[in-house]
């Protein structure tokens, strides 16, 4: 171990436009970076941001980073050169997918594999389902697939068999093979990856890993060597999908994971934060310029799925935090449609050329230009001080609204933009609810936990609208994926199915299977090298009724349930999520499911607004006033710096509270209220009730 | 007071938003892996007067696009002239006829009215694939049926639940009558609790917006819907525009089948003649009227993606000359084939019709078949009987922007088809190939997508094997001078011997013995434009690929490699 140390935690998370840090000392204070992400070499913003804040390397205890690489390789198909060997006759299985399209109508579309066809290669061999061996595996036959692949200039391989979850024996053999004439270890078995059947689903997962693992290792291998030449001299920690950590050193093996890392990371913070502010069932609303990212948190445990479709037909089937994107970003475009009606979405002016307001020669009408023109957005600071550009850009704004959107309506450019910002609310609030519906909770129990740019500025509008009572707004909503790595805990999730009637399971079984993956997860937790707290366990079962094929998550409070507490526990979840009761049919196993998480030591986070700088006095901590549309009418409206209030602030809306990274608006009638974590809660309705 | 727009459009997100939740309780809760996996099923919001579609799930299989409004209003015409008892509170109808606004048996129809203020203000009704309702073969899908009743059991609209109480004199007559029974009850309690999601969902909004204020924007929506889909009808040039789409045969008498489609475009309205159309045909690819209507809908909404699923956008569609045709087939013709085979022959002659006319909006006949491979038999190793079903895609069409796709879904369907691995381990079978077909894809400048080709073997047991395809006779057509996609081609290799359907696509109970196998190739797209302009360099990756051999590259693009 390195003797120096005391430097604290960093954590840097790469996001689209901006690379977020956070260095947080073990005394409490806080430095934080922004600066641009640099997308050809992320590796180069990290640094940056790392020079911004002038962390001391060599006493940093430790790094831990969130990126991007794989997400954009896969997204954008700038995969290392990947080659398959497969059982003979399903090697198109990448390419053929499940028999779907695009969209439910319409014609059109296209999908492009992870692996080209040529690089694709069949091998004798078969498995049965239950494992029994049908043709024995051709070995010369791996060889020279493998040596064809190399000699058209493969640098990693997957082998992809055929039932290889009942039986992995061939993969094992076959990866053997290759291994004794492959120049580097980048050889994948899909079993390692995804022990469960459909071969279009593990295949592809498989596959994204083999294509991507090259990638990762490289990227973290230079920043962990550019770290280790500024002299820190700890673990560089990647940020997985399912919110836990992996060393630099093995994050390569299961790469795939890393798909995911930055949302997953924003989720976490959630988590976190919402434990600390004891609010710990949450919906995630992370709004930005082109998207918002949704996610659920139950009891204080993010939800996480195996299932997730990162686009068209590319499954991931690992562990990941269960993210879903909806709808708009502050960037969506708004037109009227040939039925006369306001539409917003999904067309965006991305981030350039932006919104009109934005000044880069955008055109069309966002959402962030309907902000600014009901006053709820202050002109960027691009403008700032200067009041006649700020005046130009809001008649520019306003002479588009005014052809493109108020004409045809036949209302003002005001009222044209309140009706953008509320058809965007009430598709994004639909979306929100449909997202919420489909992991089985009513929004109503929930509070909204909002980040990201655009977030909090449409919080409280969407909560209105989809009856949930309370809005947290963290400290610092623009930098909460960078948090999310600092506080990320360490985690392994296992899955086993068992696919048996309740009534046939055998209860010793059952508890060993669950003994067994506790003590796959606490081994883990051993091997690395940073200390944590404690160690928990999650547990749960995927359960239906004989006969269905969708499952229900139902959780466990301990790892030794009985057989009756099991199918009680199921009834009562499926009486509660879909309002029916069906005593006529027995209940089914799926899966055992077992989340280990090594917890790590508290922090304390309360110094992401410098104490020191707050005011005492809500008068003092006001900047000004400016009118703001809201419900129809403009109401004078104080405006707050989110750095001078109070902890303790109370605030009646209307009001608008500005920070560096986000604007946070409070409607008429809505009560806002700091905690002493420095969280903004707005309760809905609660100047009436509250004040 | 008139309506703003604004007002207007989120009263709509809102009337989306409670089908939206029906169909998702409904595919969640369900027992049939048809609904609760493939999605067939839909849900939809309908007129207290007419039944007219008011609005619709997004999730919905598209060949229900508008059927229920058919049989919501047959509905309340049968109740209006005291052919069926009148509704009251927590009365749940249930309706299977195919001829009274359906398509085929499986298609098991619910509607409720929903009651505000001791009227009904509209009706939320949904459709369910069930796994079967009886007949000569398990499923339902015979290729060779000749009247309706060999086809399973037909209920009128009677009250399945009463003052919301299942009536268990009515569920038990359904559940002697249909095979694996015992789950029926699951999907029975999950449609209807579907039902309810909606009405708490119309509770909402009507509370929050007031009856009149939302029976007025439904009206506005109607009358907006509409104007969007004129608006695009104006797109195309007046004038008509002829196609034909053949089926290969009824499954009983070995002649195509055609339909024969003119579409006129004068103002503002399109009529889609269908008079010159085969007559009822004596095999079960006969179609009942609500069926056809539902049929030239989707083909227009995969054409025109962003009008909404309103009765309004129907309107200035206008479908003439059904009657004395088999695409209006009435009691007693079978139609079992209607929902999954006739349904996308109607498409493709629509979509064959106006790709001149729309030559960026529509793509070249997509492969248009279901591929329904049924095999039904005894495991004895497990001592059961058992019914298989493989389902499988096809290449789409090509179209102005790139080559069509490779193993797409039906026309009319949203499904996903089942892994090898999970078909492995439930039947006695053996896939020895489940692969991209080669040289399937119609030539042209964007060629068709690639059909599928998969061999199977039975382990063991006897089993009988079951065809309803189509496309094997002639291939999906190319457009603007793209040839042709490959034709379906079913094997069946019994005592290693090769038998070849008579009817080509379609044939039932082909008794099979372990060891024999069975092989399908399913359709290609057709291409889209003139081969010869398709890039040099995209041939050669096809080559590369062994997409095409170079031979068929020759023949099919008039491709000579470099000397």
């Amino acid at each position: 171990m390195a003797e120096k140390g005391g430097g604290g935690i960093i954590g840097v998370d790469v996001g689209g436009t901006f690379t977020d840090l956070v260095q947080i000392a073990p005394d409490g204070s806080l430095k934080i970076a922004k600066t641009p992400t640099t997308p050809s070499n992320q590796a180069l913003g990290v640094l940056s941001a790392i020079e911004t804040v002038g962390a001391d390397l060599p006493a940093v205890d430790l790094i831990v980073h969130g990126t991007t690489t794989t997400t954009n390789a896969v997204l954008e198909r700038k995969l290392a050169r990947t080659g398959l060997i497969t059982t003979r006759g399903f090697r198109d299985v990448l390419e053929l997918g499940r028999r779907t399209r695009p969209q439910a109508y319409g014609m059109f579309g296209t999908f492009r594999p992870v692996i080209p066809r040529d690089l694709r290669f069949e091998v004798e061999e078969r498995m049965l389902a239950d494992g029994a061996i049908h043709i024995p595996l051709d070995e010369a036959g791996v060889e020279s697939a493998a040596r064809a692949l190399l000699a058209a200039g493969c640098e990693s391989v997957v082998v992809h068999f055929l039932h290889a979850y009942a039986n992995p024996a061939h993969e094992k053999r076959a990866g053997e093979i290759i291994a004794s004439l492959w120049p580097n270890d980048h050889i994948t078995l899909a079993h390692e990856i995804l022990s469960e059947a459909r071969e279009f689903e593990r295949g592809v997962t498989a596959a994204v890993n083999a294509s991507v693992r090259p990638l990762i290792e490289r990227y973290v291998e230079h920043l962990a060597s550019a770290l280790g030449k500024r002299g820190y001299r700890r673990e560089l920690l990647i940020v997985n999908g399912n919110g836990g950590m992996v060393g630099a050193a093995s994050v390569g093996q299961e790469a795939v994971k890393t798909v995911m890392s930055g949302p997953a990371s924003g989720v976490m913070a959630a988590a976190w934060t919402g434990r600390q502010a004891g609010i710990t069932n949450l919906i995630t609303y992370d709004m930005g310029g082109t998207s918002t990212d949704v996610a659920l948190i139950r009891d204080g445990e993010p939800g996480v799925s195996g299932e997730i479709e990162i686009e068209y037909a590319m499954p991931i089937h690992v562990p990941m935090v269960d993210v879903r994107t909806v709808g708009a970003g502050g960037g969506s475009i708004a037109r009227v449609n040939a039925a006369g009606l306001l539409e917003v979405g999904p067309e965006s002016a991305g981030a350039d050329p932006g919104p009109i307001c934005y000044g880069r020669g955008g055109e069309a009408p966002t959402i962030s230009d309907a902000n600014l023109l009901l006053g709820r957005l202050a002109p960027p600071p691009g403008t700032k001080g200067a009041a006649e550009e700020a005046d130009a850009l809001r008649a520019r704004v306003e002479g588009i609204f005014a052809a493109r959107l108020a004409d045809p309506l036949g209302l003002s450019p005001v009222e044209a933009a309140e009706a953008v910002i509320r058809v965007a609310n009430t598709h994004m609030a639909g979306a929100i609810r449909m997202v919420s519906l489909s992991l089985g909770a009513d929004p109503r129990d929930f509070a909204l936990f909002a980040f990201g740019g655009a977030g909090p500025l449409h919080a409280a509008a969407l909560a209105r609208e989809l009856g949930v009572p309370r809005v947290l707004v963290p400290p610092r909503p623009g930098i909460t994926n960078a948090i999310g790595c600092a506080v990320a805990d360490l985690r392994h999730d296992f899955v086993r199915t068992l696919n048996r009637p309740l009534d046939a399971v055998d209860e010793a079984g059952l508890h060993e299977i669950i003994a067994d993956q506790r003590r796959r997860g606490e081994a883990l937790i051993g091997r690395e090298s940073i200390g944590v707290k404690e160690i928990r366990h999650l547990h749960s079962m995927d359960m239906q009724f004989i006969g269905q094929t969708h499952l229900l998550r139902v959780p466990l409070d301990g790892p030794a349930p009985t057989r009756r507490e099991l199918q009680a526990r199921f009834e009562s979840a499926y009486r509660k999520r879909f309002k029916v009761e069906l005593p006529e049919i027995r209940a089914n196993l799926v899966n055992v499911n077992t989340s280990v998480i090594g917890t790590r030591p508290p922090l304390d986070l309360t110094a992401l607004i410098r104490p020191e700088g707050r005011k005492e006095s809500l008068g003092e901590a006001q900047t000004g006033r400016r009118p703001v549309r809201l419900n129809g009418r403009w109401h004078e409206t104080p405006i707050y710096r989110r750095d001078l209030l109070p902890l303790d602030a109370r605030i009646t809306g209307p009001a608008v509270i500005e920070q560096m990274d986000t604007t946070i608006l409070i409607e008429p009638g809505d009560l806002c209220v700091g905690d002493r974590q420095g969280n903004l809660v707005i309760t809905i309705g609660g100047a009436q009730d509250g004040a | 007071m008139a309506l703003d727009p604004i007002t207007l459009g989120v009263i709509q997100a809102g009337l989306q938003q409670a089908c939206d939740e029906m169909d998702l309780a409904f595919s969640r809760a369900a027992f049939s892996p048809v609904i609760s996996e493939a999605n067939d099923r839909s849900d939809g919001i309908y007129s207290a007067t007419d039944g007219a579609l008011i609005a619709q799930g997004a999730g919905g299989l598209p060949v229900f696009v508008g059927t229920m409004q058919h049989s919501t209003r047959i509905l309340i015409e049968m109740i209006a002239e005291g052919r069926v008892a009148p509704p009251g509170p927590g009365d749940i109808y249930i309706v299977n006829d195919p001829y009274l606004g359906g398509t085929h048996l499986m298609d098991v129809r619910f509607a409720r009215p929903y009651w505000r203020n001791g009227e009904i203000f509209c009706w939320l009704s949904n459709t369910g694939h069930w796994p079967d309702t009886g007949g000569a073969v398990p499923g339902g899908f015979s290729a060779s049926a000749t009247a309706v009743e060999q086809e399973g059991l037909r209920l009128p609209p009677v009250k399945l639940f009463k003052r919301g109480r299942l009536d268990p004199e009515i569920h038990s007559i359904i559940c002697s009558n249909i095979r694996v029974a015992d789950q029926r009850i699951g999907d029975i309690k999950a449609q209807a609790a579907a039902l309810d999601v909606g009405a708490e969902r119309l509770d909402h909004l009507l509370d929050r917006y007031g009856d009149d204020v939302v029976r007025e924007a439904i009206g506005e929506l109607r009358r907006r819907a509409g104007a969007q889909m004129r608006a695009h009808i104006r797109e195309i040039p007046e004038g008509s525009y002829n196609a034909q789409a053949f089926i290969d045969s009824d499954g009983v008498v070995n002649e195509p089948l055609v339909i024969d489609l003119e579409i006129t475009r004068k103002g503002d309205l399109l009529t889609f003649d269908f008079s010159r159309s085969s007559p009822p045909c004596r095999g079960p690819m006969n179609s009942v009227l609500a069926t056809t209507h539902s049929s030239v809908y989707l083909a227009m909404r995969h054409i025109f993606p962003d009008v909404p699923i309103s009765a309004g956008a129907f309107e200035p569609l206008e479908i003439t000359g059904c009657e004395g045709t088999f695409l209006d087939a009435r009691y007693p013709r079978p139609v079992s084939g209607c929902a999954a085979e006739v349904s996308q022959r109607i498409a493709e002659a629509v979509f064959l019709a106006l790709v001149e006319a729309l030559p960026d909006r529509v793509s070249a006949a997509p492969a248009g078949t279901s591929g329904n491979f049924a095999l039904g038999g005894h495991d004895p190793a497990r001592g059961r009987d058992y019914v298989m079903y493989q389902l499988s895609g096809g290449g789409y069409g090509g179209n102005a922007d790139h080559d069509g796709l490779t193993n797409g879904c039906s026309t009319i369907g949203i499904s996903k088809a089942p892994p090898v691995e999970i078909m492995e381990q439930n039947f006695p079978v053996l896939y020895h190939r489940y692969a991209l077909r080669e040289g399937s894809g119609g030539a042209g400048m964007h060629r068709g997508g690639f059909g599928i080709e998969y061999e199977i073997e039975l382990l063991r047991g006897d089993a009988r094997a079951s065809f309803v395809m189509d496309h094997g006779r002639f291939g999906p057509p190319g457009v603007l001078g793209g040839g042709a996609g490959a034709v379906n081609e079913v094997t069946v290799i019994r005592g290693g011997r090769r038998h070849r359907p008579e009817h080509l696509s379609k044939e039932q109970d082909i008794p099979l013995s372990p060891g024999d196998r069975v092989c399908v190739r399913t359709p290609g797209g057709g291409g889209y434009g003139d081969p010869a302009r398709r890039p040099r360099h995209l041939i050669e990756e096809d080559i590369r690929l062994g997409r095409y051999s170079p031979n068929a590259a020759k023949e099919m693009f008039g491709y000579t490699p470099e000397e």
